[in-house]
């Protein structure tokens, strides 16, 4: 994963609440491989009707070039699905801008470079004011840590070591492999004072009835 | 002397391998459960010709798409494919896998207890957010994303951040026919669905104390609805009742080593939370939700709220909801015609789930279709030992084999679009358990009301002079 620092790009806005995983990408497109890309199911019954047809309404249908939302509190909320992560940034989402993410999107979303931007809820009433359901230049400044829509500049919140990361591009991986002599010493220690820990292996199977 | 600490300080003490300078902490995992949906994660692995670290840790069942008929024919090449791709993955990398001729096959979250594979003082992960409901057992257990399975996989470590702490303290007792699910809709209604959120909720109080296993696995499996990724339970007496002699529990001299660890698995009385919470288990009635929002809850004898009465931003939440789950403003949440109902998932599949289900059902016929899944092959055998599956069938509704079904539709299991089906699953989310589905969340007994009476009902009358 590419780290990242500035990002200039085009916002919308899609001002509901609790946008949750489930349509963020609907469970029936998940068994996808991830090189099929997932753009494609981006909030799908939102975007297309029931037989299969572009809502030409639909914000992001209009303005397929947005790479910054902005939402209401709650957004990502629910399942664990990194595919609701996948499908934002195969549509091209750098950042989403709202009150408040689900904790476990949210992680997803910094692994995968994706910067879940936490506002005020009234900063994002002003957003969605100025945006006035059309698109508008974003500006995004990761290490000063503001975004700029519509010449409207906001502060957000981000984790210190979330933000961290998202510059960087770490990956987990190899930076934790810089660790195994602390983690093998872990766990043998935890062996030695918790034996239990380990499951039994002597497990009776039952037969298939 | 040590500060005094929460039960969540101390799980996560006990995990941390090293802590970052930035505050991330590296912390070791005991088990590791993974199913078909980790398929992602697996493929990342095998793009860096990675081993998986402790597959002694680790642990396969096939779950989410599991089909609840006609196993030996899977006919969706689909659901086929992450069958056969989890078990690919599974014996390449010598995994125990639970697949679907298992005796032990059943959903992540009922099976790791039943198995006791699940234990008090561990840290277990699973790609899956109802993996709050190991809590129970007074284990720090959490859902995470395939990038982070990846890294549990190669590593048995994941990073991750303190959670604050919230502890919901539960006074007095829950009424009669008042279940852990009620108790748990209730709390999610008051404080939001993103109301614990960056939290790590403690349920404690007596009326938490006198839940059974099957209830306090419930409570904790709903943490995540109202945002928290951990909802911990300190062991007690029941906790060991439950796990003595499970499959995979400690056995011989490890049991009473293991059975004295975990007496230490409690907050100190002293211990500092960032957030109490205070609920009268007296004020909690039987619950259903009314919108897309597990927060959308309500009282079974209020009426669905107008959003004319709300403020701006609530109002158009409400409308939305309303307009999609096709409801009307102001007319009582009882006697609203459901189409079908559905018991199972890992928040209501449990044997005492089936059994509470049931005494509403028995000698009684369902007015609508329904499905009933139990959550493992485990419960399965013991409903059918117990006569269950024939009060359901008797009832009119389908008995089927165990999986997440209908709970989120990966299997086929589906409900129509525009259909309304009383659920005792966790999620009421659009589109959840299909396209256009119309979910209503609440306990297995609540569903079973709405199934004889075809429509969102109050069990507590179909409950006198039973049980």
């Amino acid at each position: 994963m590419a780290g990242w620092e500035r990002h200039e790009g085009v916002a919308v806005s899609l001002p509901l609440e609790g946008i949750d995983t489930d349509q963020l990408i609907p469970a029936r497109f998940m068994s996808a491989p991830r090189s099929a890309g997932y753009g494609g199911f981006l909030l799908h019954d939102m975007r297309f009707d029931p037989d299969g047809a572009l809502r030409p309404e639909m914000v992001l249908n209009r303005h397929p070039e947005a790479s910054v939302l902005v939402a209401r509190r709650n957004f990502g909320s629910g399942s664990s699905r990194e595919a609701a992560v996948y499908a934002l940034a195969d549509f091209g989402i750098r950042a989403v801008i709202a009150p408040s993410f689900g904790d476990i999107f949210a992680a997803n979303a910094v692994n995968n470079g994706l910067l879940p931007a936490q506002v005020s809820p009234d900063a994002v009433e002003r957003l969605i004011a100025a945006l006035n359901g059309g698109a508008a230049p974003a500006r995004i400044d990761l290490a000063v840590g503001t975004v700029t829509i519509a010449g409207q500049a906001i502060d957000f919140a981000l984790d210190a070591i979330w933000k961290r990361k998202l510059i960087n591009g770490w990956d987990d991986i190899d930076l934790t492999a810089s660790h195994r002599a602390e983690i093998a010493g872990f766990a043998d220690r935890r062996r030695r004072a918790a034996p239990w820990v380990w499951p039994a292996r002597d497990v009776r199977e039952p037969r298939a009835e | 002397m040590t500060a005094p600490a929460t039960l969540i300080d101390k799980l996560w003490d006990a995990h941390e391998i090293l802590r970052r300078e930035d505050g991330a902490s590296l912390l070791w995992i005991d088990r590791h459960l993974v199913h078909e949906g980790s398929h992602h994660a697996f493929a990342r692995l095998a793009a860096r010709q990675l081993p998986v670290a402790e597959p002694a840790l680790t642990f396969a069942v096939v779950d989410h798409y599991a089909p609840t008929r006609d196993r030996d024919h899977v006919a969706d090449p689909d659901v086929a494919r992450m069958i056969a791709t989890l078990g690919g993955n599974a014996r390449a990398h010598g995994l125990r896998e639970f697949d679907l001729g298992d005796p032990w096959q059943g959903i992540v979250h009922v099976i790791g207890p039943e198995l006791g594979l699940t234990l008090p003082g561990l840290a277990i992960t699973c790609g899956d957010s109802h993996s709050s409901t190991h809590g129970a057992f007074g284990a720090l257990a959490f859902g995470i994303g395939a990038t982070e399975v990846a890294h549990v996989l190669a590593t048995q470590t994941v990073w991750q951040r303190r959670p604050k702490t919230l502890r919901i303290s539960v006074s007095g007792t829950l009424s009669p026919a008042v279940t852990a699910k009620d108790l748990a809709l209730h709390w999610i209604a008051e404080l939001g669905a993103d109301g614990a959120r960056g939290h790590a909720i403690e349920y404690a109080g007596p009326a938490v104390r006198a839940l059974s296993m099957e209830g306090r696995m419930t409570l904790c499996n709903l943490s995540i609805e109202g945002g928290a990724r951990f909802g911990v339970i300190s062991p007690d007496e029941t906790t060991v009742a439950y796990l003595e002699a499970r499959p995979y529990a400690p056995a011989g001299a490890d049991w009473p080593a293991a059975v004295a660890q975990w007496q230490g698995l409690r907050s100190d009385p002293e211990a500092q939370f960032d957030r109490e919470i205070e609920i009268d288990g007296q004020a909690v009635a039987p619950t259903v939700t009314w919108g897309t929002s597990p927060e959308e809850a309500l009282p079974i004898t209020a009426r669905i709220p107008d959003p004319a009465t709300r403020p701006a931003r609530k109002a158009a939440q409400a409308r939305a909801a309303l307009a999609y789950m096709g409801l009307e403003p102001g007319r009582p949440l009882i006697g609203v015609p459901v189409d079908q109902v559905f018991i199972g998932s890992c928040t209501n599949g449990r044997i005492e789930d089936l059994r509470q289900a049931a005494l509403v059902l028995r000698g009684r016929k369902a007015k609508v279709p329904g499905l009933v899944s139990p959550g493992s092959s485990q419960v399965k055998r013991q409903a059918e030992r117990e006569g269950l599956d024939r009060v359901f069938a008797e009832a009119g509704l389908d008995w089927v084999a165990s999986g997440c079904s209908m709970c989120v539709g990966m299997n086929g299991d589906v409900v129509a679009p525009g259909k309304r089906c009383a659920s005792s699953t966790n999620r009421n989310f659009r589109g959840r358990q299909g396209r256009g589905a119309r979910t209503h969340l609440m306990s297995p007994a609540m569903v079973a009301a709405a199934a004889v009476t075809g429509a969102l009902a109050d069990v507590r009358p179909l409950l006198q002079g039973r049980g």
